[in-house]
Formats: structure tokens, C-alpha cells, sequence
């Protein structure tokens, strides 16, 4: 702000710049003010939650009555039994059986069917592959003959549609794998039940005349997990690659031949081709399945839906699921919370609190409804922070996430009956309550005309009924960046003295020549800072790369791959500081003054902070969210140890403890641990959990990774730099 | 007084060259034909067919019997030389139900509207003429038909499709929904619309719920018979239907060993039957064809070399003529015809045709050379790519293999297709791949004609001759494409659905689909036989895909005019701000106060008028510094008065 320097009354600037000024004056206040109003507002959240509603009207869930009959179901057991009645002596062999007789139950329906082989190849971490998910190129390479998988897909075709839409229904099944743990394992009988549902629904939709889109019933086959199968499937479908593959395939692994001697057997003689089936752009897709676990009170259905870096199919195909299920069929419908907070003290002291502020709200004025009752308030924090975890996370809690790799909305929906059905009247009802939910939600996207595009894409779950959108789950997240950029601006002028134009507005005296240049100098001085903190970035992303090496070495268990890790990054991190970053090089030149050199550093540090957390809540909201509750306030505490050391009265104590405990909880593994230890319990550490847990990330391709190696962790190195600084 | 000699003169001329030509054989007749034909996976086809010939006159001014004047009048006013029209729904399933005979090359249709015409009019005229014959159609069958006006929608192959350079247009609109409203103007044309004969037999309902139907019109008119045809139009309309016999139903399905197929009647899968034929009508047929594969099949069961084939099934009327196919190229077998002839039926003695086999019998039809697929690939609203896949059918070597070995061993592939503005193909970007290989797009492609579309004003177009060996097993194309943008008033109503590519048409020119039945002489060939008869390639569409576009929120134009007003008023407040004040201003009318020298300034004036009127001195201004606090504590003493009667509103009445 340039001054004038007559003795004119002082010109007035612009009320907004005055406003920007008055608040990086008062930072330390808004700082406060911000994060404490940013962390209630996320504990907030559950209050603010709305009740879902179906807001594309031409869904029409549960308007048309429900058209399973007995035959379907008998049918069905037909096909249960047929597949359980099997010999599983020769694995392959019964594979081969099983697989014939769904084909042969398909085809009677009048499906095409056809089958698709995949290759299975374990997660590889290569860094250039990181972004380009859904890349067809790399599957063409070594594959071994070992790891395939044979898929069977089903299509129904519309009778009198145009077949530009399909919608997909998802059975993950292992062929053949179960082996002699099949009649007593439970896991077996599962997946039969959830095959039954699905060819309940089967055997009605071939017959119906309603029907606008294609139906395909995929039976994933989940030797290799579920994930794998229907993602190498929705590549083939959506990336076919031409050359070469096929015909490698067909020679070396698969005994195609074998398949179609059990056809010839069959007496249909229908055709079944290798040749990928295909129907149009798909609308939807259900994945489900039978849960192998009982449930106490009634049937449950649980609904799974997080896709990969946090994205969430439109919220419409989630309430007419939960619609379906809740009024027409009776399931009680759950969504995924975390178990440990459901019984801890705080959570249900601040719910009291809340229910208690609702009360004295209502009492006030019936009219305000914002109170919800305790219970419902932890209910509701448990959701959503599961949520939030899963989405911040960016792994897919399903093979749903493959969908959603191809902007197709899916979910997975997971039924778990009360107790297991072995008598046939409470068996045949489970099947005919799981086949008319199916039945009914694949109506409603029957009906749609338009493709999803009416609900919300971007929100969080606090139950399955109750939703926050993201205009409000940004208010905290705003809340915790917004001071940000303010304490840096004050930082920066500290540093520099510069003249807000508002605190000493006289003090100043004239600029002498020696002085101009000092300013001019002092005023280039954060390029240092900045050259600091691009080189640890820059040692961030070598930190993240590390585990692509480290990956190499074989026969290497998670703890010492763990060990490996920190080590290098602690050597690199060595070196880097020898040879650049030591404030040696620099300091001899600038004289130290009260505040200077840190305080820039600082100020650089939170920049960067802001900027990444902005950059990540465009990627992956809920991580930003998590990320910015554990970096805002270290950064924001952040002042060298030593100065308090120095005062040592009470306020500086206390300053260096939250220091010390925000540095800490703030490191990565350190917070990875914590959460562990609250959740599960001090003895089940491993050092190797956190290799895992890293590895999962990327071998998800999570942008939490990235945002991990390339964000958090160089500011809390910055951080812990500032802590530890000489001044 | 001379007026009634040349009136007797003009009318005699005029009768007899009415008798003269009534003598010959172009008069105006009308024919019906149904054809039924039992399919593979336990449907039932069946093919109406019903032909009106009518002379051309020269004078254009002749009274009609029987054939519709609104066609002829369409045909003299825009030249039409030859016309097609098709309304479609459901898919021709290629595999279960044939893709090599003259029903499916001919019959099957793409979903949804596929027009096209030739016109006999000098080439720049095509155009107009297409306008206004769509706008006609469109009136007349009650569709949207006028959507193909637009240059955007129409294409002008010039020889994939057929051969007619420059006369001929194209348009498709695959999202044309077909219902009664335009069966209703089509059964208008026939003289006994549906009252009798065997048009009788079409119940909405069932033919509604059927599993594919296209109905058709096809309209070839000669001038003069320089071609050595018979001058005239011939207005062929055609309705194909593939039923499921219905009654059948519960009782065939999980009886999975029993693969018998289902018995049906006319009026098991109409609902009606036949009371007699339509008295305007010349010849009124009925026939059964049972195809090459089923025939050869049921030889195998019976063992003999008999043709007749009874034992498998019963005929619930006996037939009045079998036809055998004349077969000199495929050695498989030979399709037969069961022909009925609905003159000797009436009211009292209805005609209903019933089917009823006794022992399964498994068949398969005929298939074209290659099967084509189309798709889409990639995903997301940015790009993607169109992949048409041509798989080899012959599987188990079912499929006619005469000509192919003969034949120079090549096989030639016609490829043609439409696709719209807004999906941007680059051209340029083709890929082939033959057998699962990469090849250079030359040495398989003998001709190819691409027209690149043209924002707004002309959709791309591809032709293409393919020539590939005849033992090839896959090829496949790849086109990359751009997604475009439409302006917001161009998105059809239900946008987010995505955007229709009209189906492809792929065709094999040198494998033709004909039957060849005996025909005797005493009688003219029945319209459909010649028809069969007709050597036509074998042509097949493929799928109609769906690309989805990005589209703008159509909910929200109240965010949107609201964001676009605050961002001008922010944009040109801030303009006028900086345009109004002159560099240094702020400082020199800051110095002018603190010497508080008044100048003659309008403000100053008014403010001092003002002070004058109300009789009271004028306050000295005050320096802003001076009065901020107290501006400042007045404000929030305005603000605290407000929340509190704010809070106290809340409060009692709220």
C-alpha cells in the first residue's frame, strides 16, 4: 500500500481491500474462529442431513405390482439344486458342469449366452499407469495361463426395444472352487442363493413384455475376487482391444473345445459363442449378493456404493433401492458405519447436547426442527464417518467401483437373510422377497427414459435415508481452509514489515536509500522459502515412487517393506537437506531479525497447503476434508520450539505440547496407527498394516496416494522444519 | 350446340382407351398374400403382402378404382421414381431368425423411421422434392417424417446403398415410435382396409405386442416402359411380424426336455381369422413356407426322400398347392411353400390355418456371410470410437459355401452409414483389423466415399466396399470420434437420454438371396413369389447406438440467469468505476477538502441549496476520519435494533 507522502488526510482505500486487511490484521482471531466453527460444523453434519426423495419422477419405484411367481422360484431351486447336487471330485471338471448347467438354464430362457474369459493379474504399481485407469494396452502383456477366469453372461434381449440401453445384474459366483468344505461351508451356499435370486428375476424378465432395455446377468466368476472379474469384463465391453489376444487366448488356456462337448451333450444344441455379446450403453448396474453371515432381528440388506476416489452413484438409485426395500418388501436397509463410535462417550455427550439445544430451540419456536434425538445423532456420526472414511479412502467397496470407472452408477446390494434358510417355505420366501426388490428396482430403470442425471452425485450418507449434499458438507471444509491464506498474507507482511496501512499508521519513518534496498531484498526473500518447499515436494513424490522399487525386491514381508520405506526417505530426505535445503547457505546473507526467515517459510508452507487441499477437494472431497482437519491446525500452530522455550510461561508451554501432539498425530503412519489403536485396540498393531494400507492405495489407484506423498506429507515435513528451526 | 359431339367424341376416346388398356394386362389390381413361417426359437413370422398396380397415365387425370390417389398424386407431383418407407419396432435378431433369404434383406428394418427415394427430376431439383415428399409422408402416416427435411438428417449416398447417382436421399430416425397411429393411414391405402380379407387378421393388440414389426411401403413407378417393364405404379405394402404363439406358453416352458416347438393357428396368434377375401382383391394366398434348414432337417428325421415332410407336423387345412424350390445352388435342401387360397372362404366357413408338430425338431437359418456388430467404445462425454465388427458365421459350415469357393475366393462387403453432426468422426482415423491384426486400410478396401459432416448443415457420411478373403474370420473397424456441442435450443426433449447413430446398412453384393419357385404358366406369379424371385444382396442393419452427449442443467436457467446477471453487474460496476475517475483524482479531491476551498462543484451547489432551503447553515464536511467511529457505533446500534426486532418477529409471530 503505497503511501503519500504529504500531509494530505489519507486517501481511503477500496472497502474491500480495507475488509481483506482488517481480517489478515485480526488473523489469529479469525484462525480461531474459522477451524472451531469448521470442526463443529462437520460434527454438525448429522443434524443438517435431509431426508432423501426421489427426484426423478419418471423412476416410479414399487408403482407396478410385483410379477414373480412360484414357478420362477421353483425354477430357480431347480437350478440350486442341480448345482449343489453336483460331484466336486475333479475341481476343473465341476467347474466346467456348474458353469453347463447355468448356460443351460440361461439359454432355456431364451438368453444369448456366451462367455468371457479375463486374465487375472494381480495389482502392479507401475507410477506411469497411475492415472490411466482403464487402459487397455496393458492387458495384453504377460498373462499366465494359470490365472484366468471364465465369466457367463446372459442377455436378454428387450422384446420390443431398440436395444440402445442395458441394464446389468451382477452374481459374483466361484465355479467350482468351493471343493468338500461346500456342504458344511456356508459360503457356497451364499452364493447359490444369491444365483437364485438373480435367476428368479431372470426367468420373470425373459418372459415380461415391459422391458425397454436389455437385461445382462453377468456371473462374475470370483475365483479371483469379485472386483477383477467385472472390471476386466467392463474394459473388454467398453475397450475391446482387436488384435492378437483372442485367438492367444483360446489356443493356450481355455479348453474352449471342452465347453462345447458339453454342449453337444445337452440337447438344446444351442450355439454358445466365444464371441463377446454386447448390448447397448448400459443404464445401470446391480450388484448382489447374499451375505453368508445371520443377521439377529430381520432381514437386512446392505447397501454398498463408494466408488473409486470417492465418487457415489446419483443418489436416486440408492433411494429407490431403499424405497423398494423399506415399504414394499420389509428389509431393514443399513449403509456401512463405523461399529466403535456407536458406543463412545463423546459422540453421545455432544448428541445430547444437540437434542438438548433442539429442545430449548423447539420450545422457542415449534417451528425450528433441527434437534434430533441422541441416538439418531450417533447413528448418524457413525454413517457418515464411515462414509467419509470410504470416500476419502477412493478404494471401491465393491466391484460397483468398475462401473463407475465407465460412468456407469452401480451399487452393490448385499442381503443377508436372518437365518440361513434351510426349511423350504422360509427359503422360498427369501428368495422371493430378494427376487422382487431386484425385480422392482430394475422396473424403475426400466422406466427411466433419461439416463441418471436428476439426484445428487456428490453427497454423504448419515443413514440410509438421509443424505447431506454438498452444498452443506462444504461449509466446514470452506470453514477450515478460509484462514489459510489469511495467516499466510499476515505472516508474509510480519515478515517483511510491511505496513497494512491499518495497525501503526505513523510509525513509520522515512524510507532512506539503504533502506529501499533493504527492502527490495527482504521483499525477494520468499523465493528462498519457496525454493525449500518445491524441494521437498520434490521429495514427496520420490517418497511416493519409492514403493514401485521397493515392490521389486522379493520375498520382502510387509513390516520390513515398511522399514525399507522410511528408511530411504529418511536417506533421501538426509541428502536433500545436505545438499539444499540447509538454511546455511542463505542465512549469512539475510540478517536474522525477530520473526523473519521462519515466518516466511511458514507462510510459503501454508500457501502450498491451501492450494494442494483446494486441488484435492476437487478430486476426492472427503479426503481434502480428513487432510485439511489434520493439517490446517499443525500448520496454523506451527512456530519453532525454541522461541517458546525461551519465554517459558505458561501460554508458550502450552503451545509447544499442542505442537507437539498436532505434529505428531499428523504424520501419516503415526495418525494411520492412532486411528488403528482407538478402533481395533493396541495389539493388533503391525508394522506391515501400514505397508498394506499404503499398497491397497495405490494399487486402487487412489488420489489419496498422490495426495498423501505429494501434500500432506511434505507440509508436515515442513512443519515438523519449523518446529525443530534455529531461529 | 357444337358441345355434346365433342363430349361424346372425348368420352368415347376415353372409355376406349380404358378398355383397351383393362384388356391389356396393366390395369388396376390389387393382390393380398400373407405368408407365415415358423422361426427357429419358437416364433412365428408373418409377412403380409399386398401389391396395388395401377397404369401411369399421361394426362394424369384418371379416375382410380382401387389404387390410393393420395400416392399417386405424391408420385405425379414429386416424379418419384422409387420410394420406401419402413416403420419399425424391435430388433430383426439376424442370428435366430435369418440374415441370407429375401425376407430379411428385404423386411428387416432398422428401428424406427428409414426412408428413402429416387426421384426422377434433374439432380439440383432432388433436393426440394425430398423436402416436400417428406412433409407429405408425413401428413399422411401421421409421423414425424418433416424431421427429415432438415439437410442435417438426410444423406445422398451415391453407390453403397443403391445405385442411383445423385437421385437418391436417405434419412433415418431411429427414435420414431411406431404405433396404431401409423398402421391406421397405411391400412387406409389397401381398398379394404381392414374389413376383409386377409388384413382382417391384423388385431392391433397382438400385432402390438408382437417381437418385431416393420411396416412398409414400397413404390416403384415407370413412365414409359423404355426399361421393358410394364409402365405404372406399383405400390407394394408390406407388414412383418414376428409373434410368439401365446397359448402355448405355459405350458412348453420348464419342460426343458421336451424341445417341441409350438403349435399355432391364425387364431391362436392373431386372434382372429380369416373370413374370406377381400372382394376387390385378384388373388387372395395364404402361404406356409418352411425353410431350407428346416426342411433338410426334417428329411433327416423322417429318412426319407420325401418332400412332404407330414409326419412331423399336422396341417389343420389341407394345402391347394405345394411349391418346391427350384434349387441349383445350395445343396442343402430346398425351402417348401404350402400355398392356401382364402377364395373359397367365407363367413360361415372361416379360414384358420393351425400348425400342430409332433416331434421336436432343431433348425437353424440361414445366416449372412458375415454377421455384423456395431459399438461404441471408450467412455465418458469427450470422445470415444464406433467399432463395426464382422464376424464370420459359419460356425459349423451351414452356410452356403458354393459361391464363395468359386467365386475368386473374395468377398466384398458394402458398408454404409450415416452418422450425425455432433458426433465428430475423424475420418482419417480408421483402423482395420482382419483376423485379429492390425492392416493398412488399402489393402482391404476397394472403394471407399467419404462425405465429412458439416456443422449444422450436413450429417458425415461413409460408404465403403470391403474386400476381404473369403476365409477370413473377424474384421473389425474402428472410427474415433469427438463429442460435439449443441447450442441449448438444438437438444431434442429428453436429452440426456444421449443421441441416436442411425443403424448402418452393411450388404453383400455378390451373395444374392432369391428363391425360385415353379411357377405355371395359366396364371400371373403371385406378387410376393416374384418378389422372392427378385435377385436381391443380401442386406442387414446393424444396431442403432447411443452415445451420450454432455448436456446442460435445463433445470436450472433461473442459477443461471441469476450467476450471469451478478457477474455482469460486478463486471460493468467495477468498468464504469475505473472508466468514470480520472488517474490521482481520489488524492486531488482530498487535497481540495483539507484547503477547504469551496469550489462551484454540483454537489457542492446542491448540498449547499439544500442547507439554504431548510434554513439552516451548512455543516462543515467532515473529514472521513473523524466521522468513521461515530458512523461506525450508529451502525451497530442500527444492526442490534434490527436483530432484536428481527429476533422479537421470530419470536411471537413466526
Amino acid at each position: 500500500m503505497p503511501k503519500t507522502e504529504t500531509g494530505t488526510p489519507k486517501m481511503k482505500p477500496r472497502p474491500i481491500v480495507r475488509l481483506g486487511i482488517f481480517l489478515i490484521s485480526h488473523s489469529l482471531l479469525v484462525c480461531v474462529v474459522c477451524c472451531t466453527a469448521g470442526v463443529l460444523a462437520l460434527l454438525l453434519l448429522p443434524l443438517l442431513a435431509k431426508n432423501t426423495y426421489i427426484s426423478e419422477n419418471a423412476l416410479m419405484p414399487g408403482s407396478a405390482s410385483s410379477m414373480i411367481s412360484n414357478r420362477d422360484i421353483s425354477e430357480a431351486n431347480r437350478l440350486a439344486s442341480d448345482l449343489s447336487g453336483l460331484n466336486f471330485e475333479p475341481q476343473d471338471a465341476a467347474a466346467l458342469e456348474s458353469r453347463g448347467i447355468l448356460t443351460k438354464y440361461m439359454s432355456d430362457l431364451g438368453a444369448e449366452v456366451s462367455y468371457h474369459k479375463f486374465h487375472h493379474k494381480p495389482n502392479q504399481f507401475h507410477p506411469l499407469h497411475f492415472f490411466s485407469s482403464p487402459d487397455s494396452t496393458s492387458s495384453v502383456k504377460n498373462f499366465s495361463c494359470s490365472a484366468h477366469g471364465l465369466n457367463t453372461v446372459g442377455i436378454i434381449r428387450a422384446p420390443r426395444g431398440d436395444g440402445k440401453e442395458a441394464i446389468v445384474l451382477v452374481t459374483p459366483y466361484k465355479f467350482g472352487k468351493r471343493g468338500a468344505t461346500y456342504k458344511f461351508g456356508k459360503s457356497g451356499a451364499a452364493e447359490t442363493l444369491s444365483l437364485s435370486i438373480a435367476y428368479t428375476v431372470f426367468s420373470l424378465l425373459s418372459r415380461v413384455t415391459w422391458l425397454a432395455k436389455d437385461i445382462i446377468w453377468f456371473v462374475a466368476d470370483s475365483q479371483y475376487g469379485e472386483y477383477a472379474p467385472v472390471e476386466a469384463w467392463l474394459r473388454d465391453y467398453h475397450l475391446p482391444v482387436f488384435t492378437g489376444l483372442g485367438t492367444l487366448n483360446a489356443d493356450t488356456c481355455i479348453k474352449i473345445d471342452d465347453l462345447y462337448v458339453f454342449e453337444q451333450k445337452s440337447i438344446a444344441q444351442r450355439k454358445i459363442s466365444d464371441g463377446f455379446r454386447r448390448a447397448g450403453t448400459m443404464a445401470a448396474a446391480l450388484i448382489l449378493k447374499v451375505a453368508d453371515r445371520n443377521e439377529l432381528l430381520e432381514d437386512t440388506l446392505n447397501i454398498y456404493a463408494e466408488a473409486s476416489n470417492g465418487q457415489m452413484p446419483n443418489l436416486d438409485l440408492i433411494n429407490i433401492v431403499n424405497y423398494l426395500a423399506v415399504h414394499r418388501q420389509g428389509l431393514r436397509v443399513k449403509v456401512e458405519k463405523v461399529l466403535t463410535l456407536l458406543d463412545s462417550r463423546w459422540l453421545e455427550i455432544l448428541g445430547e447436547i444437540f437434542e438438548l439445544l433442539g429442545k430449548v430451540a423447539r420450545s422457542l419456536n415449534p417451528g425450528w426442527k433441527f434437534g434430533i434425538s441422541a441416538a439418531d445423532y450417533i447413528e448418524g456420526s457413525a454413517t457418515l464417518a464411515s462414509s467419509l472414511y470410504y470416500q476419502a479412502l477412493g478404494i471401491p467397496t465393491g466391484p460397483h467401483g468398475a462401473f463407475r470407472d465407465f460412468q456407469v452408477d452401480a451399487i452393490t446390494l448385499e442381503i443377508s437373510p436372518k437365518v440361513f434358510p434351510h426349511n423350504k417355505a422360509r427359503h422360498n420366501e427369501f428368495l422371493l422377497r430378494g427376487g422382487r426388490l431386484v425385480e422392482g428396482v430394475i422396473r424403475s430403470i426400466n422406466n427411466l427414459l433419461e439416463k441418471f442425471h436428476q439426484s445428487f452425485f456428490l453427497y454423504m450418507l448419515t443413514s440410509p435415508s438421509k443424505f447431506v449434499s454438498v452444498g452443506v458438507y462444504m461449509i466446514a471444509f470452506a470453514l477450515l481452509v478460509a484462514p489459510l491464506p489469511l495467516v499466510a498474507a499476515s505472516l508474509y507482511a510480519d515478515a517483511n514489515q510491511l505496513d497494512l496501512g491499518v495497525k501503526n499508521t505513523k510509525s513509520t519513518p522515512t524510507a532512506t536509500a539503504s533502506d529501499e534496498l533493504d527492502i527490495t531484498f527482504r521483499s525477494w526473500k520468499w523465493l528462498y522459502a519457496a525454493r525449500e518447499v518445491f524441494l521437498i515436494h520434490v521429495w514427496g513424490a520420490a517418497v511416493l515412487l519409492l514403493p514401485y522399487f521397493i515392490c521389486q525386491i522379493p520375498n520382502c514381508s510387509p513390516t520390513s517393506s515398511t522399514v525399507i520405506w522410511v528408511f530411504l526417505s529418511m536417506l533421501s530426505l538426509l541428502i536433500l537437506y545436505l545438499i539444499g535445503v540447509s538454511p546455511s547457505t542463505h542465512v549469512s546473507i539475510s540478517q536474522p531479525e525477530e520473526k523473519g526467515e521462519w515466518a516466511i517459510l511458514k507462510s510459503a508452507t501454508i500457501s502450498v497447503v491451501f492450494i494442494g487441499l483446494l486441488v484435492m477437494s476437487v478430486v476426492n472431497f472427503a479426503a481434502a476434508e480428513i487432510g485439511a482437519l489434520l493439517l490446517v491446525p499443525m500448520c496454523l500452530m506451527a512456530q519453532p520450539l525454541k522461541l517458546d522455550m525461551k519465554v517459558g510461561k505458561l501460554r508458550s508451554f502450552l503451545r509447544i505440547i499442542c505442537n507437539v501432539v498436532l505434529g505428531f498425530v499428523a504424520f501419516p503412519p503415526a495418525a494411520f496407527f492412532v486411528v488403528k489403536t482407538i478402533f481395533e485396540g493396541f495389539d493388533s498393531i503391525d508394522m506391515g498394516d501400514f505397508w498394506n494400507w499404503m499398497e491397497s492405495l495405490w494399487a486402487w489407484n487412489s488420489a489419496t496416494y498422490i495426495y498423501i506423498g505429494m501434500v500432506h506429507l511434505p507440509c508436515w515435513v515442513l512443519c515438523i522444519h519449523i518446529l525443530l528451526h534455529s531461529c | 350446340m357444337e358441345l355434346p359431339p365433342r363430349w361424346a367424341v372425348l368420352l368415347f376416346l376415353l372409355l376406349s382407351s380404358t378398355k383397351a388398356s383393362r384388356s391389356a394386362v396393366d390395369k388396376e389390381e390389387f393382390q393380398e398374400e400373407l405368408l407365415l413361417k415358423p422361426l427357429p426359437d419358437r416364433k412365428v413370422l408373418a409377412h403380409f403382402h399386398f401389391e396395388s398396380r395401377a397404369p401411369r397415365n399421361s394426362n394424369g387425370r384418371r379416375h382410380l378404382h382401387l389404387f390410393p390417389k393420395a400416392i399417386s398424386q405424391m408420385v405425379e407431383k414429386f416424379r418419384v421414381k422409387e420410394m420406401e418407407l419402413s416403420f419399425t419396432q424391435g430388433r430383426w435378431n439376424y442370428e435366430r431368425w435369418g440374415g441370407f433369404d429375401t425376407m430379411s434383406s428385404n423386411n428387416a428394418k432398422p428401428p424406427g423411421v428409414e426412408l428413402w427415394a429416387v426421384f426422377d427430376v434433374p439432380k439440383e431439383q432432388v433436393d426440394a422434392s425430398w423436402k416436400n415428399l417428406t412433409h407429405t409422408l408425413s401428413g399422411l402416416f401421421c409421423a414425424s417424417i418433416n424431421f427429415l427435411e432438415s439437410s442435417t438428417m438426410y444423406s445422398a449416398p451415391d453407390w453403397s446403398f443403391r445405385q442411383a447417382s445423385g437421385h437418391l436421399r436417405y434419412g433415418m430416425l431411429p427414435r420414431e415410435a411406431v404405433c396404431t397411429e401409423n398402421l391406421t393411414p397405411w391400412l387406409k391405402l389397401l381398398p379394404c382396409r381392414d374389413n376383409a380379407g386377409l388384413s382382417a387378421l391384423m388385431d392391433r393388440p397382438s400385432i402390438y405386442t408382437s417381437f418385431y414389426h416393420s411396416q412398409r411401403l414400397h413404390l416403384t413407378s415407370n413412365a414409359s416402359d423404355l426399361e421393358g417393364l410394364n409402365p405404372g405404379i406399383v405400390l407394394e405394402q408390406t407388414l412383418t411380424v414376428v409373434l410368439h404363439p401365446r397359448s402355448q406358453r405355459t405350458i412348453l416352458t420348464h419342460i426343458s426336455e421336451s424341445y417341441l416347438q409350438p403349435s399355432w393357428s391364425l387364431s391362436s396368434i392373431f386372434g382372429r381369422k380369416v373370413n374370406g377375401r377381400c372382394a376387390l382383391a385378384k388373388s387372395s394366398k395364404v402361404y406356409l413356407q418352411l425353410e431350407r434348414g428346416l426342411v433338410s432337417e426334417l428329411k433327416k428325421n423322417i429318412g426319407s426322400e420325401g418332400y412332404d415332410g407330414e409326419a412331423n407336423f399336422e396341417l389343420s387345412v389341407n394345402p391347394d398347392r405345394v411349391l418346391k424350390e427350384e434349387n441349383s445352388r445350395h445343396g442343402i435342401g430346398s425351402s417348401l411353400l404350402y400355398e392356401f387360397s382364402v377364395d373359397k372362404y367365407s363367413n360361415s366357413k372361416p379360414f384358420d390355418l393351425g400348425l400342430t408338430w409332433k416331434f421336436p425338431v432343431i433348425w437353424s437359418c440361414q445366416q449372412a456371410p458375415l454377421h455384423a456388430i456395431r459399438f461404441l467404445m471408450g467412455s465418458g462425454n469427450e470422445r470415444g470410437a464406433i467399432a463395426i465388427l464382422l464376424k464370420s458365421t459359419d460356425l459349423n459350415d451351414s452356410s452356403p459355401g458354393a459361391d464363395r469357393s468359386s467365386d475368386g475366393c473374395e468377398l466384398h462387403v458394402n458398408i454404409f452409414q450415416i452418422v450425425p453432426w455432433y458426433i465428430r468422426v475423424y475420418y482419417h482415423s480408421l483402423q482395420l483389423f482382419v483376423d485379429d491384426q492390425l492392416k493398412a486400410v488399402g489393402a482391404f478396401v476397394e472403394k471407399i466415399h467419404v462425405m465429412p459432416s458439416k456443422d449444422k448443415i450436413s450429417p458425415g457420411m461413409m460408404e465403403m466396399v470391403l474386400k476381404l478373403p473369403c476365409g477370413v474370420k473377424s474384421a473389425a473397424l474402428t472410427l474415433d470420434f469427438d463429442k460435439g456441442f449443441l447450442h441449448i435450443d438444438e437438444y431434442p426433449p429428453d436429452a440426456n437420454q444421449g443421441f441416436d447413430i442411425p443403424s448402418a446398412a452393411i450388404s453383400f453384393p455378390n451373395f444374392h438371396a432369391s428363391m425360385h419357385f415353379p411357377s405355371n404358366d395359366s396364371e400371373r406369379k403371385s406378387p410376393m413369389l416374384s418378389k422372392f424371385q427378385e435377385s436381391s444382396p443380401v442386406l442387414s442393419y446393424t444396431e442403432v447406438l447411443l452415445v451420450p452427449l454432455t448436456t446442460p442443467d435445463f433445470s436450472m436457467p433461473y442459477n443461471v440467469i441469476t450467476i450471469t446477471c451478478t457477474v455482469f453487474a460486478l463486471y460493468f460496476g467495477s468498468l464504469l468505476n475505473v472508466l468514470r475517475q480520472r488517474v490521482g483524482e481520489k488524492e486531488r479531491l482530498l487535497k481540495s477538502k483539507a484547503t477547504a476551498v469551496k469550489t462551484g462543484r454540483p454537489s457542492e451547489l446542491l448540498s449547499r441549496l439544500s442547507a439554504k432551503l431548510r434554513g439552516r447553515s451548512q455543516e462543515p464536511s467532515q473529514s472521513p476520519s473523524e466521522s468513521s467511529p461515530l458512523i461506525n457505533s450508529k451502525l451497530v446500534l442500527k444492526v442490534l435494533l434490527m436483530a432484536a426486532l428481527a429476533v422479537a418477529w421470530q419470536y411471537y409471530f413466526g
